[in-house]
């Protein structure tokens, strides 16, 4: 094992060709955060006893399911021949919602650790970051995790990593994040195969912004790669996009921990601090400057996040409302991609439409605005944007169901994906049928190795943002993995169905389907909430309605009995204390015309079946 | 068991609040008193009660000492409270079992309340009995102690459902026990129990056809209530029995109004059937509206003008306060106006003589509308509501709780 370096070089005068700047592209849990863990202990950056699992996922969210939402770069000295280096890390987001934020850590290294268990094969976001990492010219090490387990076949996924990127089987490292096996000579092995960063010290300073942290006592603190020039503290610097000027308050390099520095010079990757309080005004991809001597060219790549995915939140107790309004104004300064805006629905009171990059997306902000914010909230089935054009040529944009418009439609646009799934060769009859299923259209099919299979799929988002990663992984036994990404949009026979409770229509149920598809929607809505609506007193019809033309209907019977049969003496208390808890009970009852419906039932319904909290993103 | 209601701690002198007096004069006056001995606990039973091996150390004779102190006690307080002296309207002993307890006992309770407080000119006097613990002797003696009604827990005449519900008297003791009373003079109930898991409307059919037959003044039909805390309700929570199906008992409800009202039996509360009006049970009435009573023995209830309190529940725990001379109470409520109106709307609505609605005038919202809309829904008589009088139909009676909730949302 090679010594841990006795010194670190100095940030803001290393020699770039001392730098070494890379990332880990690996799938959730394929124990990216754990190797992460061994390089911190093993360059002694991070003492044994101060050692905690996932030392780099900071949210408690994160470290409990395993997933890593926002990157993180740490500097690391590594010696090798007598040589000290400075290896930057940069941990990227795993999750096929954050694809933007992983193609800007991707374009701040020259090179990427592919990690894959050694026990599972490559999955399909791994895949799709390593096209990304290959498009970016970076230097790929193929490395095989969890050699240390039973079922691990080193041989055999070597081969298929092989075959993926080139090279040999027997270049493949093979390493045990968990045992430490193997990690050092990993790190010799970036020392020697990563190109050192290039650029012009003397230029105007450009420094790209690869994550940008919102932190309670700080303020936002933004990560960035140095590409030409230099940075120091007190400096006045500029963000290109938005000519925004600020004052450099902090600068310096993770270690892990915020170590601040004279300075950041070419190639190197550290943090600023510049005292804005807000996401918003330091964005993942921008370029920053300095004011003082400004360059006129700003980095390539940089894009506005995109909200791909709609849903309505809506607090469970109305009284609720400004404190949701207070926690998602709260939540925007730490997440750019967030955006919302307050809607109101018939059934479920004052709210706010909010716009996710995706499904994940949408969980982790839910959660957190239940978990640090204290808030029960009720979601909306999730909804994509679908641009309508009428008869008149007016068009619309519609993010919410209930606001589809009425009248003679010309055509309706969806937003449509192109989606990547790897699987084991057996399942494929079982995804196809599922793809056709979700108006599907095959784009090609590849072996990867002997046994598996690489399908490509041109699908609606629609079809994909309710249940469908669910499906996959319960046809498949988990097998098979899933990426997406856009392309554009695609006409569509998209009719707008509503559910009516006694003749009232209940917005928050609306959902917008394909033609074909309608009836089956219809049956399936009616038929659940016969189940979750509790008896009335009075007989209440449930019908599914296209435009004014009823294409489901269900009932719920009038309730028969509701009356304690004994109230003598000793019971009347009693029953007067159980009456009033009913009726503080009737605050959570939403009403929907004369209909008493639970807020549960409202959960219950706008869940999909096989959807269970937490399950999902497990493995 | 039933838990009690949350509510203040009561005082150990038992003192009334002032509020207690207002109308204290033109409100009947009712003694309830608790028996707590059973020879075998029911397993659908949450009632305060003890069978002998469950209390050790308080025996039959200890009970009766104890009660015997208490009406002392209870007439301190209600002379000290600034209570006018009432005569009792009616006297009921319930259970448990009271005719556990020697026929003297009773007799010797019911003179000393006498002795006390006096008796209306038409007071009823009550006692609960268990077909099996009474015979001729027993009966006539309660008739000759001043007794003059008996009420008999029949529950059903199907073996099965007897079983269920873990009653163990003999089947045909009901109708000669309903005999002895009569030619006793006594006038007589039966209580049936509908809706233990199992019961057909066939079996439930028979049991009341067979109430019918022994052509008793009066017939409580209650559902049974599954109690947290019972045997039964373990028994439907581990699935060994069903759970009861509301439907069902709603067809069996609507069966037995149907049978009683063809025999000349009437409601007048929602589970209670009576021959004529002076046949209904006037203990009964006053619980439903809002008259005074003192409930006496373990674990009983008390109303006095809009104060509510209890007993300790364990015959032990009872006992002691009162050697010392002091309340045996636990916890009392003081009802403000609100809750009052709640219990009054609660209560009276369960009422064949319903409820006025004027009472109403204090209740939120819009009276009116709510009214009109339950008379649409089916749940009121809409004649009788014009008049001013909130009467359920016999769907309305079905689904009173939901009119509560409606009239006072």
């Amino acid at each position: 094992m090679s010594p841990r370096s006795s010194r670190r070089l100095e940030p803001s005068k290393t020699d770039p060709s001392l730098i070494r700047n890379f990332c880990i592209i690996a799938h959730i849990d394929h124990g990216k955060s754990t190797l992460a863990d061994r390089m911190l202990q093993l360059t002694g950056i991070v003492d044994d006893r101060s050692m905690r699992a996932q030392y780099l996922d900071r949210m408690d969210i994160e470290r409990e399911r395993g997933i890593t939402i926002k990157s993180q770069a740490v500097r690391m000295p590594w010696d090798v021949d007598g040589q000290t280096y400075a290896l930057n890390m940069i941990d990227t987001p795993g999750h096929v919602d954050f694809t933007y934020e992983v193609s800007r850590s991707l374009a701040a290294c020259e090179g990427a650790v592919l990690l894959v268990d050694a026990a599972q094969g490559i999955e399909a976001q791994t895949l799709a970051n390593l096209y990304l990492a290959m498009e970016n010219d970076l230097e790929i090490i193929p490395v095989l995790n969890k050699i240390d387990l039973p079922a691990a076949q080193p041989e055999k996924y070597a081969e298929e990593l092989a075959n993926l990127i080139g090279g040999k089987p027997e270049d493949c490292l093979r390493v045990s994040g968990k045992t430490g096996v193997g990690v050092d000579a990993l790190l010799d092995k970036i020392v020697a195969t990563i190109p050192n960063p290039v650029g012009d010290p003397n230029a105007p300073a450009r420094a790209m912004i690869f994550d940008s942290v919102y932190d309670s006592y700080r303020g936002v603190v933004t990560y960035v790669r140095m590409i030409d020039g230099s940075l120091a503290p007190r400096e006045r610097i500029q963000m290109m996009s938005t000519r925004a000027i600020h004052e450099l308050l902090e600068i310096g390099v993770s270690s892990p921990e915020p170590e601040p520095t004279k300075g950041l010079g070419v190639g190197e990757v550290g943090y600023l601090i510049t005292g804005v309080k807000d996401v918003r005004q330091s964005k993942v991809g921008d370029t920053i400057t300095t004011q003082a001597k400004p360059a006129i060219q700003a980095l390539k790549g940089y894009s506005e996040p995109k909200p791909m995915v709609f849903s309505g939140i809506y607090p469970i107790d109305g009284s609720d409302y400004p404190n949701l309004r207070e926690a998602l104004d709260k939540l925007k300064l730490s997440d750019a991609a967030l955006v919302y805006e307050p809607e109101t629905s018939v059934a479920l009171g004052f709210g706010f439409r909010c716009g996710f990059l995706g499904l994940l997306h949408l969980e982790i902000v839910t959660e957190r605005l239940e978990r640090e914010f204290g808030l029960e909230l009720i979601a909306t089935a999730p909804s994509v944007v679908y641009e309508v054009t009428m008869e008149d040529q007016k068009e619309f944009t519609v993010t919410n169901p209930s606001e589809f418009p009425t009248g003679k439609i010309k055509r309706v646009l969806e937003p449509m994906v192109r989606a990547t799934i790897l699987s084991p060769k057996d399942y494929v009859g079982t995804i196809m049928e599922l793809c056709q299923a979700r108006r599907g259209s095959m784009i090609d099919m590849q072996y990867l190795g002997e046994d598996r299979v690489q399908l490509r799929y041109s699908l609606p988002l629609a079809e994909i943002v309710f249940d469908f990663f669910d499906q996959l992984k319960s046809r498949t036994q988990g097998y098979a993995s899933l990426d997406y990404e856009e392309a554009g949009l695609q006409e569509g026979d998209l009719v707008k169905v509503d559910i009516l409770l006694q003749g009232d229509q209940v917005d928050a149920f609306s959902a917008i389907v394909h033609r074909e598809k309608a009836y089956a929607y219809g049956v399936m809505m009616t038929g659940k909430l016969r189940e979750l609506i509790p008896r009335q007193q009075f007989e209440v019809p449930i019908q599914a309605a296209v435009g004014s033309r009823i294409i489901a209907r269900e009932s719920i019977r009038a309730m028969r009995k509701d009356v304690l049969a004994k109230c003598y003496g000793g019971d009347i208390s009693r029953k007067r204390k159980l009456l009033e808890k009913q009726k503080e009970g009737k605050k959570r009852m939403k009403m929907v015309g004369r209909v008493e419906v639970p807020q549960e039932a409202f959960i219950a319904a706008l869940s999909s079946d096989s959807e269970k909290k937490g399950e999902k993103k497990g493995k | 068991m039933a838990q009690f209601p949350i509510a203040d701690p009561a005082p150990a002198d038992g003192k009334l609040p002032e509020q207690a007096l207002i109308g204290a004069s033109v409100r009947t006056f009712h003694a309830y008193i608790h028996v707590p001995f059973c020879s075998v606990r029911c397993g659908y039973c949450d009632f305060n009660t003890y069978t002998s091996s469950e209390l050790q150390g308080f025996n039959q004779t200890d009970f009766v000492q104890r009660l015997l102190q208490e009406l002392d006690f209870s007439q301190r307080v209600l002379e000290t409270s600034g209570l006018p002296q009432r005569a009792l309207t009616s006297v009921f002993f319930g259970g448990g079992t009271p005719t556990q307890l020697p026929v003297s006992d009773l007799v010797r309770s019911l003179e000393a309340l006498t002795e006390i407080f006096g008796l209306s000119s038409h007071a009823e006097i009550t006692t609960e009995a268990n077909p099996d613990s009474v015979d001729v002797r027993y009966l006539n003696a309660l008739a000759a102690g001043g007794f003059n009604r008996v009420s008999f827990g029949m529950q059903s005449a199907v073996p099965s459902v007897l079983k269920t519900l873990e009653r163990t008297h003999n089947l045909e003791n009901v109708p000669l026990a309903v005999r002895y009373a009569k030619d006793a003079g006594l006038k007589t109930s039966v209580d049936l129990i509908y809706g233990a898991p199992g019961e057909s409307l066939d079996d439930w059919k028979r049991s009341v056809e067979a109430a019918i037959g022994l052509e008793t003044d009066h017939i409580s039909a209650y559902a049974l209530i599954v109690e947290p805390g019972t045997k039964l309700y373990r028994q439907i929570q581990s699935g060994q029995l069903e759970e009861p199906d509301e439907d069902l008992e709603a067809d069996k409800y609507e069966f037995a109004d149907e049978a009683f009202g063809s025999a000349g039996l009437n409601w007048y509360e929602l589970s209670n059937f009576a021959r004529t009006p002076s046949d209904a049970s006037l203990h009964n009435l006053a619980y439903w509206t809002g008259q005074d009573w003192w409930g006496y023995g373990p674990g009983a209830h008390s109303h006095v003008g809009g104060v509510r309190w209890w007993n300790a529940k364990h015959p032990t725990a009872y006992a002691k306060p009162l050697l010392d001379g002091l309340s045996p109470a636990v916890g009392r409520e003081v009802l403000d106006d609100q809750a009052r109106l709640s219990e009054r709307v609660m209560l009276e609505l369960r009422l064949r003589s319903g409820l006025a609605s004027e009472v109403l005038t204090g209740v939120t919202g819009d009276v009116d509308q709510k009214i009109s809309s339950l008379i649409a829904d089916g749940l009121i008589d809409g004649v009788a509501a014009i008049r001013g009088t909130i009467s359920l139909t016999l769907r309305g009676r079905l689904l009173a709780d939901g009119v509560v909730k409606r009239l006072l949302a």
